[in-house]
């Protein structure tokens, strides 16, 4: 049985998470476009409006905390039917008096269910989803900028806001309150109204989707049949978003609450796990805005590493797969998740790996980006890698040996230089005679190299030149059977002039 | 060919996969796109034997690699040993149209629609149909997704079994349990439909668009809409309101924006499948709700379809149901609150004149226009600005002037230079139906502004628009109005003010004439060839090139050639490359 860990405490009305991720670092000094365009925050109506027919006028209801005991659920009932009215935001100034009625009475069925037990009784479940239901689930406004850059931009914030937190903090108030009781709860918070609740993480606005994390982890931890189809949609989505749109505002959320699941996953992993590991986290990677969620993602994968330590390959082989070609900033963030994963990684894994993993970190150290290489190198401060390279140093160390010494000699940052004299020296001292040996044998090597590309030259070249041949005994057959036909043609209307001649 | 086939031996086949094989992705790929040479140098029967089958087996790369092979396989049909052969290329295809990545997974679906039809049919029944069926059936839904691209190149190619099979296998798609497959499935609704007989279409095309228009995704739903418009192109027009129209009035009025913008985006081809009448009553109201809609991003794509939508109206009843139920949308959209609602407006207001007609411009869009010409967004007076020609053939572009000329003079000044930049394209045309008299009071001063604008390429416009003035109000005119002015820069303390009379020079001596040029030009250009700046005095050089084949020969060799010789001599190189060039483009070495 597979039990969702608690998220790491944070309170969604100050949406500061355990995980939040420092935008990438900026320190080449040149300002950013976000601060040359430095924008008001825009506020944004959800399409909601145009389904309610006519305005209702909304007057107060008393107290509930005045309500006589006997008179209470209908009360409630009442106010959460009252919630169901929705007001345009947009328009400020727009029917105020029914604005603060709703907002007054949000806040007391807040703190009703917060507070009071024995208020949630089974006929007032339909009543309070479809309140929830009505006021948040909504088709998502189009972004205002067309081009909008979660790293760069300011999001466009919901103007509904002031209701639509009273109505988020009621249903996390309900699915918490120790008289919720799932097997009611089930009946209404059904496949469909998940699937709704997951759309909705793409809202631009970051507090709403604060709140959606946490009441979406509460769904998952208590109403046990939806699980397989949450994990399920969840899929679906960043498959949607790794193939199809490169947008989903919402996939940094939904991958914390992943790693709190895949953390609770039973032994050994069922197939359907593994596949989502491999399918779907690792593309994660491939995508545009990866810094966004990247701390997240890398959670996740070290999460199911130390869940299984047999995905292992899986992991560092998909990585290197998808490992960036143009992009420095990605290839430091990959760098760092090799780092997380190597962190944990077992000495029996690590051999699976080490070959591609460590052409791959060569391929780094000679990258002509001063913070690829760095961040590369740094690999030989961290105690326990170091402790893998010197048991696999026989392996390793020629891998990287070419590497190395070239861009000792080349590389155009000082820092880098003097990075790699370090690493030259460790090696030196793990295994001298090894050093010795391919210090002596690197021009060899490089001779070999040099002879091999020759030799690839003459292939192509031969190749080219056998195909020119062919292709031009192609067109030639094919010149000399038009010839042919038209000689037979010639001769076959000379023989028919003649015919006519003897006639 | 004996000679040919013989030095197969020298490429046995281990080597050439080596190369497939190089452990450099960069060379990996080169080898990929060479695979023609490889194939050709291993001749069809091994190609078919030795090196599809590695293909098929190692197709496990770089999504770049894969692509290549994707691409690559499409165009081998010759390679293999012709028609005959070919479906020896669909292994390694159908393994392509299973990996995850969509561009690589969309390019092995375009090489499988491509050697499609170089099967026999026989062919098609026994190798390409079963592999579209085992990908239709696939475990993952990346083999499902290209499955639905593949049914319509075989089915109007098949036995009727097999079609049935094929239409059970495209309904199920339909249903598929993961959105990405009901997407594709969606998005080739359309396109198989066109392949189906119509009782297929009537029976399981229109519950299969049904389905999909309400699908709980909208991202499905606004694909069906497109599907929607092929299918009613296919039906008679008896059977459109009663299989096609209920769906299509609900997208038009579905809860997601998306699935309304994409109504609005197809409208033209929506009606144009719909024919007349449907048109008439039902998406004219349909029509109006959209230009109505709440979010801005409908309004503008609907905004954008006004004129062809009024354009396509029946005739009979256009300029009724233009007057009382189009315009007065219109005339809301004019003071949208939106700037891309109204220069989607702006962009095909104008066309409305010629439908109307002379009077009803005048009395009903001309206070439009003139209201969208005094719009704070420089792009909405920009749109209407260059769909003038419209409204001059309807009522004539003096009714405008008055407003037009504000907005002009705003845009030329305005603090974008893009925005100068578009306003300079328009002026030869603005010159051409306002007139010389009108042009040479009110706007030809902003013309000469230009020529010193900050920007270069606003200069470099200006430049290229005097000559099409002076192509258009001839050479005497020039002479008269702007020569004087572009003359009279070669003074300016500032260098490249100078350079700009050089490079108006290159570009009005032919328009002007031989007598213009050399009588008025040609003296300012010898005199700058003293000029100070090294800049100045090269682009004399490149200046007298280029107005060479202007003058005659006589002046070339007394005047041009001994200037030219000088500026040889220059002590700066740059300035003596361009002058030993003019030389000998000139031929007068």
């Amino acid at each position: 049985m597979e039990t969702p860990t608690k998220l790491p405490p944070s309170s969604p009305s100050s949406p500061t998470t355990g995980f939040s991720v420092p935008s990438a670092e900026k320190v080449d000094g040149f300002p950013r476009r976000s601060m040359r365009r430095a924008r008001q925050r825009r506020s944004h109506s959800s399409s909601q409006f145009r389904y309610q027919s006519s305005q209702v006028e909304l007057t107060p209801l008393p107290l509930l905390k005045d309500a006589p005991v006997a008179e209470l659920h209908d009360l409630f009932c009442k106010k959460l039917q009252q919630c169901c009215v929705l007001f345009d935001f947009l328009d400020c100034v727009a029917d105020l008096k029914g604005k603060e009625i709703k907002r007054a009475a949000l806040n007391e069925l807040v703190e009703s269910v917060a507070t009071s037990r024995g208020v949630l009784i089974e006929p007032l479940y339909p009543e309070a989803i479809k309140m929830i239901s009505v006021n948040i689930f909504r088709t998502l406004p189009p972004s205002e900028n067309p081009e909008f850059d979660p790293e760069e931009d300011e999001p466009a914030l919901e103007a509904s806001w002031p209701h639509l937190q009273l109505v988020y903090e009621f249903f996390l108030r309900f699915l918490e309150s120790p008289d919720f009781q799932p097997s009611l709860a089930k009946r209404y918070v059904d496949q469909k109204f998940v699937l709704q609740l997951l759309e909705l993480f793409d809202s631009e606005d970051p507090r709403e989707r604060e709140y959606l994390k946490t009441i979406l982890h509460r769904v998952y931890g208590k109403l046990l049949g939806l699980r397989a189809y949450i994990r399920k949609q969840i899929n679906n989505i960043f498959l949607r978003f790794i193939y199809e749109t490169e947008r989903f505002n919402g996939v940094a959320e939904l991958l914390e609450i992943l790693g709190s699941i895949i953390n609770g996953f039973a032994l050994p992993l069922k197939s359907e796990h593994k596949q989502f590991l491999v399918r779907v986290l690792i593309p994660l990677h491939t995508a545009k805005s990866l810094s966004i969620f990247h701390a997240q993602l890398a959670y996740c994968v070290v999460q199911f590493m130390e869940k299984d330590a047999t995905v292992t390959e899986h992991i560092i082989r998909g990585l290197l797969r998808y490992w960036p070609k143009t992009c420095t900033q990605k290839e430091v963030m990959f760098l760092g998740e090799i780092e997380e994963i190597l962190d944990v990684i077992e000495p029996s894994q690590f051999i699976r790996v080490q070959e591609p993993l460590f052409k791959q970190i060569a391929a780094c150290i000679s990258s002509p980006h001063f913070q690829v290489a760095e961040r590369a190198l740094y690999f030989w401060n961290n105690e326990y890698i170091l402790s893998l390279i010197e048991e696999n140093c026989q392996v390793i160390l020629p891998l990287v040996f070419g590497t190395l010494y070239r861009v000792s000699k080349e590389h155009w940052n000082q820092t880098i230089i003097s990075l790699i004299y370090n690493v030259l020296k460790t090696f030196m001292e793990m295994n001298s005679k090894l050093f010795d040996d391919l210090t002596a044998s690197y021009k060899v090597e490089k001779q070999k190299e040099l002879k091999k590309e020759k030799e690839r030259a003459e292939l192509w070249r031969n190749l080219e030149d056998l195909q020119d041949r062919r292709l031009q005994s192609l067109t030639e057959a094919s010149r000399n059977q038009k010839n042919l036909q038209e000689r037979e043609n010639t001769t076959k209307s000379q023989s028919e002039t003649s015919a006519a001649n003897t006639t | 060919m004996a000679g040919a086939d013989s030095d197969d031996s020298l490429y046995p086949i281990a080597v050439l996969i080596d190369e497939l094989r190089n452990e450099d992705v960069q060379l990996r790929l080169n080898s990929i796109k060479k695979l023609s040479t490889i194939a050709l140098a291993l001749g069809v029967e091994r190609t078919r034997t030795e090196l599809l089958p590695f293909l098929t087996d190692t197709i496990y790369d770089e999504d770049e690699v894969l692509l290549a092979l994707a691409e690559q396989l499409g165009n081998f049909t010759m390679l293999v040993g012709g028609p005959e052969y070919v479906h020896c290329l669909l292994p390694p295809l159908e393994s392509l149209a299973t990996v995850e990545e969509t561009v690589v997974r969309d390019k092995a679906v375009e090489s499988l629609r491509k050697i499609s039809h170089e099967h026999s049919p026989v062919d098609l029944e026994v190798h390409f149909e079963p592999l579209v069926k085992r990908l239709a059936s696939g475990d993952w839904f990346t083999s499902r997704t290209s499955a639905c691209g593949l049914f319509s190149v075989c089915y109007p190619r098949v036995s009727s079994t097999v079609k049935a099979e094929i239409r059970q296998h495209f309904r199920t798609l339909c249903s598929d349990d993961t959105p990405m497959v009901r997407r594709a499935a969606a998005s080739k609704l359309g396109e198989f439909a066109k392949v189906l007989e119509l009782e297929y279409v009537k029976s399981d095309i229109i519950s299969l668009f049904t389905a999909l228009a309400s699908d709980e995704q909208d991202s499905v739903r606004l694909l069906a809409v497109e599907a929607g418009v092929s299918i009613a192109t296919l039906l008679p027009q008896e059977d459109l309101e009663a299989l096609v129209m209920p769906t299509l009035r609900q997208a038009a009025e579905d809860k997601s924006w998306r699935v309304r913008y994409m109504v609005a985006d197809k409208f033209s081809d929506l009606q144009k499948a719909v024919g007349p009448e449907i048109t008439k009553n039902d998406l004219v109201p349909a029509f109006q709700n959209l230009l109505k809609d709440c979010e801005a991003e409908v309004r503008a794509a609907a905004a954008n379809k006004v004129k062809e939508f009024c354009e396509n109206l029946p005739e009979d009843s256009r300029e009724t149901i233009i007057m009382t139920h189009i315009l007065p949308c219109v005339k809301e959209l004019v003071s949208d609150t939106n700037q891309h609602v109204k220069s989607a407006l702006a962009s095909v207001i104008m066309g409305l004149s010629t439908i109307l007609g002379k009077d009803n411009t005048i009395e009903h869009l001309l206070p439009l226009f003139l209201a969208q010409l005094k719009d704070e967004c420089p792009e909405v007076r920009l749109n209407i600005i260059s769909n003038l020609d419209c409204v001059n053939e309807v009522i004539g572009i003096r009714q405008l002037s008055q407003s037009l000329l504000p907005a002009i003079v705003e845009l030329a000044e305005d603090a974008k230079w893009r925005v100068r930049l578009a306003i300079i394209e328009y002026m030869p045309l603005l010159a051409g139906q306002l007139g010389v008299e009108f042009f040479d009071e009110k706007l030809n001063s902003l013309c000469m502004a230009w020529l010193v604008d900050h920007v270069y390429a606003i200069r470099e416009a200006a430049t290229g628009n005097l000559m099409k003035l002076v192509e258009k109000f001839g050479a005497e005119w020039a002479q008269n109005t702007i020569v004087p002015k572009v003359l009279g820069m070669a003074n300016d303390p500032n260098y490249l003010h100078r350079m700009t009379t050089l490079f108006c020079i290159n570009a009005l001596s032919e328009v002007c004439g031989q007598e213009i040029t050399t009588k008025h030009m040609l003296p300012v250009v010898f005199k700058m060839s003293n000029d100070q700046v090294a800049n100045v005095r090269f682009n004399v050089a490149k200046s007298l090139q280029k107005i060479g084949p202007v003058l005659d020969s006589n002046c070339l060799q007394t005047e041009v050639k001994p200037v030219l010789e000088k500026l040889a001599s220059d002590q700066d190189m740059d300035v003596k490359y361009f002058a030993q060039e003019a030389i000998s483009v000139l031929s007068l070495a």
